[in-house]
């Protein structure tokens, strides 16, 4: 299935998880959020939420600013 | 109060917390992560802010390794977010991120200016507000709206001394007076500041605390920068605390008349 983290289209197995989507992009152990269209998804629950076809992740960390 | 030699006990508190330094640097425009820490100790800072964005796999060094090992808490903002629902989701994936429910709230109206949509920042406070955070709204320099944000729940106000990053120090010194007489909650002086000079005044206007980032991460010296930011903090802050003498029209002599030598 095709879904879209950060903006770009990517391709996962059906069935995949925020965990594995969040794996496709970093490593960082700490640090992270994940958001499953615009609604955040608590790490503890990234293994357990499934994707589906066409959602929005979007992955953010911190960076220098302001 | 503090006492005559330095600044013990006179704390800045926002939120029941107290912060061991006035002066709150941001980490934004360092060009290096070395310079970045060196600006950072130098500047004796407690709080700094950083920004959230996309993970970028290619990125090396992370800004929240420099805060950990320098020990300074940190403080996410919601910059480049233009509506009030774009500034909520990212204050809440930055909550879930850093652990944190502090945000510095920034909701700015066009990249031009990066001015606060007033609008816009009024409804994403009380959004967070309402949902546990304690909100640090970056603000215009308008008393008004700095009061209705303290009204609706917000931990501290931050009204602009100029645009973002214009080094133009305090444009509208008066009304930086008038938000700081009427505010119950810290006023934290953010944005366009150029020098130490406009962080003293910023302090003698009744600030309780300065917020910059660009002023020393672009000056050709970032650490020295840094230290007389730190200086000019302390200075401003003694001064408004010792009270200044009241301007006068004409000369007002030091020395005695009377004893002088008669030609």
């Amino acid at each position: 299935m095709k879904i879209i983290v950060n903006g770009e289209p990517r391709e996962l197995p059906d069935g995949a998880s925020v965990a594995q989507a969040v794996a496709a992009v970093t490593t960082a152990a700490s640090g992270v959020a994940a958001a499953l269209n615009d609604e955040v998804v608590r790490r503890s629950a990234w293994e357990a939420t499934e994707l589906r076809e066409a959602d929005r992740l979007e992955v953010l960390t911190a960076v220098q600013g302001g | 109060m503090t006492d005559e030699t330095a600044n013990g006990g006179d704390g800045l508190v926002i939120a029941g917390e107290e912060i061991g330094s006035r002066l709150i640097m941001g980490t934004g425009g360092a060009p290096s992560m070395h310079v970045l820490r060196e600006a950072l100790t130098a500047s004796g800072t407690a709080l700094t802010t950083v920004a959230m964005r996309r993970v970028d796999p290619s990125a090396r060094g992370s800004v929240l390794d420099v805060l950990t090992e320098c020990g300074i808490r940190v403080l996410p903002n919601t910059a480049g977010c233009f509506t009030a629902g774009e500034a909520v989701l990212t204050a809440k994936m930055a909550r879930e991120a850093l652990g944190t429910n502090w945000v510095k709230l920034e909701v700015i109206a066009d990249e031009r200016t990066l001015l606060p949509d007033p609008i816009e920042l009024v409804e994403a406070a009380e959004q967070l507000v309402d949902d546990g955070f304690a909100v640090l709204p970056y603000t215009n320099d308008d008393p008004v709206l700095a009061h209705r944000l303290e009204q609706l729940g917000c931990a501290a106000v931050m009204p602009l001394g100029s645009p973002i990053g214009s080094g133009l120090g305090i444009r509208n010194p008066h009304n930086i007076e008038l938000i700081v007489e009427r505010a119950g909650v810290p006023v934290i002086l953010d944005a366009g500041l150029g020098t130490a000079s406009d962080a003293a005044l910023a302090m003698e206007l009744g600030c309780d605390a300065v917020l910059l980032a660009t002023a020393v991460t672009r000056a050709q010296s970032p650490a020295r920068m840094a230290a007389a930011m730190r200086h000019a903090v302390e200075a401003g802050r003694l001064a408004r605390l010792a009270g200044r003498i009241p301007k006068r029209r004409y000369a007002q002599a030091s020395s005695p008349f009377e004893g002088l030598a008669s030609s």
